[in-house]
């Protein structure tokens, strides 16, 4: 044999890195023991098995004729188990219309483009099994951003509010080639949920006041913070990152809600983070006072 | 129909093209990116475990050199590979530099984890997420420099004179198609093309890769003329969700989980697939094993078998192995918790692709190729977790350098035809390539052409391409691409004999003729994701032959390449890599010598035992 490597460890091996679990996904996990429990209890879910569902997709096209007022399709999908939004959506578009326009391309929760609202909520098509939704299954572009066709929604909005913080790490005073900064593990425990941002919008989309107002959003001031809180930046640029955030369309805009943290599909607590942002805004203004 | 001139242009906006982006830039070039998804959507992002590096007392990056070329089952070129090793800490680190969120140890400095095949626990990380994280820190480099994206723009195909012999062709841009807008838009490249499209998972019905993955840089290069190289070679991953072919990682089963057939037996033992390591057996033997018993009739729906935790409890499952409970909750709908998850093989990572030297330049002047999508080589026949990652920052950072500099380097590693050793004579049952009145270069028309004028002409060629495809009411590409993926699936996955081969191959060919008759019906400008994906299933057709043709020539077991009735490796014929060019349609497989001479020393082909 001249093939065998035995891979103990391999680079999908990396489900250790959880010291203490985050609240909200100890939420998920919860919410969806129950709804499985749920489930149960009404009824064998194996029975949607051999089914059919159906979904209600959103259309328009502002080119095409008979799409340019916007209405809904219908398609009725054979469900499998395991099936999800996405899914769904494929197969209709493979198997029904080859038009059906919408982003996606990891189907792992990853890429962050296949946020959109099922239901009545802001989430990721992929990451929302068919089986927890009530039927008919609703799925229309987020909403507060100008539709571009069908499901497709134009994300300019989303990308300036997050170049508009800064999005990168700025240190001047590094160590020599080889050797890496060194940072606190509680300090990066401190940052992971919010470096986890997928950039799917769903939280843009969810708060009332980014849908009236100029507001940098939460997935932006989350970015914020992500270097605010990183002990390897210096001073001044958390003294200018703290001033940005200040600045009209920032942090006090927020009116504590919760909606971003409720669709959040990476689970961040992202009103936590604008709330210490607000705190260490304060805290700065008063160094200075 | 607009021209775009830059310095360097990258198609593809993963790992590689974001750290090609950053090093053209640096050298004072004017870069811009074109790319088909946002760079953040890039499937780079999906990357968990980590990126190997000697960074350590203890460690050296000749220890480094030494595991991978032992993974590769020696089809790894030695000047690549040390390359590599040599570069990986000092790219490595830099990622730290520009603030990667890397997992850390009590003293502050980055973790690094133990991973298959490796010496030295050199595997650096962050968390369960690293190529997410590798790919935002990046991006943000990329946002920082002010590099120009040109985002949701499909590349469909290179500008490239049209000399007799590739090695007299320059590569002077490409030819865009914004998604948004329906326009076409050509790209010119004072200095050079990047190319970093990723891998081609989508060849496969089943697959770890995303839905972008569809291999359209190797494909564009190979019609271009630089040859692909070791495409046969492609690694399947044992245990990947049935309905979506999520990677569920080996730590279920380095803690503990047992697979189960349908007639409720530990098959990995009780079938002696691996009597010693059981469950922990190397990839290609563990999904071999599944495959076996599903053939066999003792699998699950989907052709599934049953990966079990639950025996491990509730409490050590949430702490060390929690993302899996999201993974089978979310994507299978499957509580692992309560039941079993059900699991196959999928397709993984092609260690093959479009042939480079080491400093990721093709044969085609001007025409560089770096990450998945190039075949530089370092992996040889099989490639070693935590492996990849590295890849894309040295190899990207390389191609990136050298396209900014806009001059032929020298190098170890020879491209193009000119490097053949050794011809085929391998017996296809089928015609390969062209097909009809397939769009060729006429040749010898932009000889003398300017780089406006070649890119002009390709602009021209390819607007009738998407005239020909909206106009024709056709058949759906959808039906051909899956019936591509279906026979790839059959026949050309973990198990490979000649009869499968070759009918694969005349699948292929059925998939070829009838994509002839491929019509777009969506007729709008705006978003037509239907006309790109028709465009896709074009480049897997392209690259699904290629894979087979040398996969079916090579009649040994090397890797992650297994042969019914040639079953060990036979370093007397087949230590030599597979190119196949496409030669203006009409493909030719030929070999090229492997280079086991490194920097000091020479690798010795060893047997592979662990
Ligand atoms: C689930 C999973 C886990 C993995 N884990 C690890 C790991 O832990 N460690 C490791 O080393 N490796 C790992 N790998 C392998 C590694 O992640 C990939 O090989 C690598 O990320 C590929 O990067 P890339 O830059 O070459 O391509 P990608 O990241 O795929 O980027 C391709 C880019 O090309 C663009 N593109 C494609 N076609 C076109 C076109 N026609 N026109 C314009 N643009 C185009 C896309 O938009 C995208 O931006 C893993 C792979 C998978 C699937
Ligand atoms: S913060 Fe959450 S909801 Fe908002 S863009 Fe990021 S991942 Fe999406
Ligand atoms: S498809 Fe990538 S997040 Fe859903």
């Amino acid at each position: 044999m001249s093939t065998h490597v035995s891979e103990s460890e391999s680079e999908a091996d990396a489900a250790t890195d959880q010291q203490d679990r985050p609240a909200a996904q100890q939420r998920r996990v919860e919410k969806k023991r129950e709804r499985h429990e749920q489930r149960e209890r009404a009824s064998d879910s194996s029975e949607t098995e051999g089914q059919t569902i159906l979904l209600k997709v959103f259309r328009y096209d502002p080119e095409v004729e008979d799409k340019r007022e916007p209405r809904f399709d219908d398609f009725h999908v054979p469900f499998k188990k395991g099936m999800t939004v996405l899914d769904a959506l494929i197969y209709s578009r493979d198997h029904y219309d080859s038009s059906l326009t919408f982003r996606h391309s990891c189907r792992q929760a990853i890429c962050g483009s296949d946020a959109l609202f099922i239901n009545g909520s802001q989430r990721l098509g992929c990451q929302t099994q068919i089986d927890d939704l009530d039927q008919p299954v609703r799925v229309e572009p987020l909403p507060h951003q100008e539709v571009v066709k069908d499901l497709v929604v134009d994300m300019e909005d989303f990308y300036e509010g997050m170049d508009a913080v800064e999005p990168y790490f700025q240190e001047e005073n590094l160590p020599s080639d080889l050797e890496e900064q060194r940072q606190d593990r509680a300090n990066r425990e401190k940052i992971k949920m919010s470096t986890r941002c997928i950039w799917c919008g769903a939280c843009m989309s969810s708060c009332n006041i980014a849908a009236g107002d100029n507001y940098l959003g939460p997935a932006a001031i989350n970015k914020a913070y992500r270097f605010v809180m990183d002990e390897r930046e210096g001073e001044a640029i958390e003294q200018q990152r703290l001033e940005t955030i200040e600045e009209e369309q920032g942090v006090w805009r927020c009116q504590t809600q919760f909606s971003c943290t409720n669709v959040c599909p990476k689970d961040i607590p992202l009103t936590e983070h604008i709330q210490e942002l607000k705190r260490e805004a304060v805290k700065n203004n008063l160094k200075f006072w | 129909m607009t021209l775009h001139e830059h310095d360097v242009i990258v198609v593809g906006a993963g790992g590689a093209g974001l750290r090609a982006a950053i090093a053209a830039h640096e050298e004072g070039a004017d870069v811009a990116m074109v790319t088909k998804l946002h760079p953040v959507r890039s499937h780079t992002g999906a990357a968990e475990g980590g990126i190997n590096a000697a960074l350590r007392e203890g460690d050296s990056w000749e220890d480094h050199a030494y595991d991978t070329m032992k993974g590769s089952d020696y089809l790894g070129d030695a000047p690549a590979v040390e390359t590599l090793c040599q570069d990986s800490p000092e790219e490595t680190i830099q990622l730290e530099h520009w603030g990667m969120a890397f997992s850390r140890e009590e003293d502050g400095r980055v973790s690094q984890r133990p991973f298959g095949g490796l010496s030295f626990p050199r595997t650096t990380y962050a968390g369960a997420e690293t190529g997410h994280h590798l790919l935002h820190t990046m991006y943000e480099q990329v946002v920082k420099r002010g590099i120009q994206v040109y985002d949701e723009q499909y590349v469909m195909e290179l500008a490239v004179t049209d000399h007799g012999d590739p090695e007299d062709r320059v590569c002077h841009g490409c030819i865009g198609y914004d998604i948004k807008t329906g326009n076409l838009n050509g790209f010119v490249a004072n200095t050079g093309v990047v190319i970093a499209t990723g891998g081609p998972g989508q060849l496969y019905a089943h697959t770890t890769n995303a839905v972008a993955q569809t291999g359209d840089g190797q494909a564009m290069a190979y019609r271009a003329g630089a040859p692909l190289q070791d495409m046969e070679f492609v690694q399947f991953h044992p245990t990947t969700l049935p309905s979506t072919g999520v990677l569920i990682s080996e730590g279920v089963r380095g803690e503990g989980g047992i697979l189960y057939n349908s007639e409720g037996e530990r098959f990995m033992f009780e079938h002696g697939y691996a009597n010693n390591d059981g469950e922990l057996a190397s990839r290609d033997v563990v999904a071999r094993a599944e495959v076996t018993e599903v053939n066999e009739g003792r699998g699950y729906e989907n052709d599934a078998v049953h990966l079990d935790m639950r025996h491990l409890g509730e409490e050590r499952i949430t702490d060390r192995l929690e993302n899996i409970i999201h993974l089978a909750t979310d994507f299978e709908g499957v509580d692992p918790l309560e039941e079993p998850m059900p699991v196959k093989p999928g397709q993984h990572y092609a260690m093959g692709g479009i042939e480079t030297d080491e400093n990721g330049a093709t044969c085609i002047e001007g025409l560089y190729a770096a990450g998945e999508c190039a075949c530089v080589s370092v992996h040889g026949s099989n490639r070693l977790g935590g492996n990849a990652l590295p890849e894309l920052i040295v190899f990207g950072a390389r191609a990136g350098r050298h396209a900014a500099s806009g001059e032929p380097a020298s190098s170890q590693i020879e491209t193009g035809p000119s490097a053949r050793t050794e011809t085929s004579n391998v017996d296809a049952p089928v015609e390969l390539g062209r097909v009809g009145a397939d769009a060729v270069t006429d040749g010898g028309t932009l000889l003398d052409a300017t780089p406006n004028e070649v890119v002009d002409h390709t602009l021209e060629q390819e607007r009738e391409r998407v005239e020909t495809l909206m106009e024709t009411d056709g058949i759906n590409h959808a039906d051909v691409r899956s019936d591509l993926q279906e026979t790839m699936t059959e026949n050309v996955n973990v198990f490979r004999n000649e009869a499968g081969l070759k009918q694969a191959l005349e699948d292929i060919r059925a998939c070829r003729e009838r994509y002839q008759d491929v019509g777009v019906s969506d007729p709008s400008r705006t978003f037509n994701t239907d006309l790109m994906q028709t465009i896709e299933t074009r480049n897997l057709i392209d690259q699904a032959e290629v894979l087979t043709l040398g996969a079916l020539a090579r009649t040994e077991f090397r890797g992650a390449h297994w042969r019914e009735s040639h079953q060990e490796r036979k370093d007397e014929e087949w230590l030599k890599h597979t190119m196949v060019a496409w030669n203006g349609g009409d493909p030719e497989l030929y070999y090229t010598d492997v280079i086991l001479e490194g920097e000091e020393k020479e690798y010795e082909p060893k047997v592979r035992s662990y």
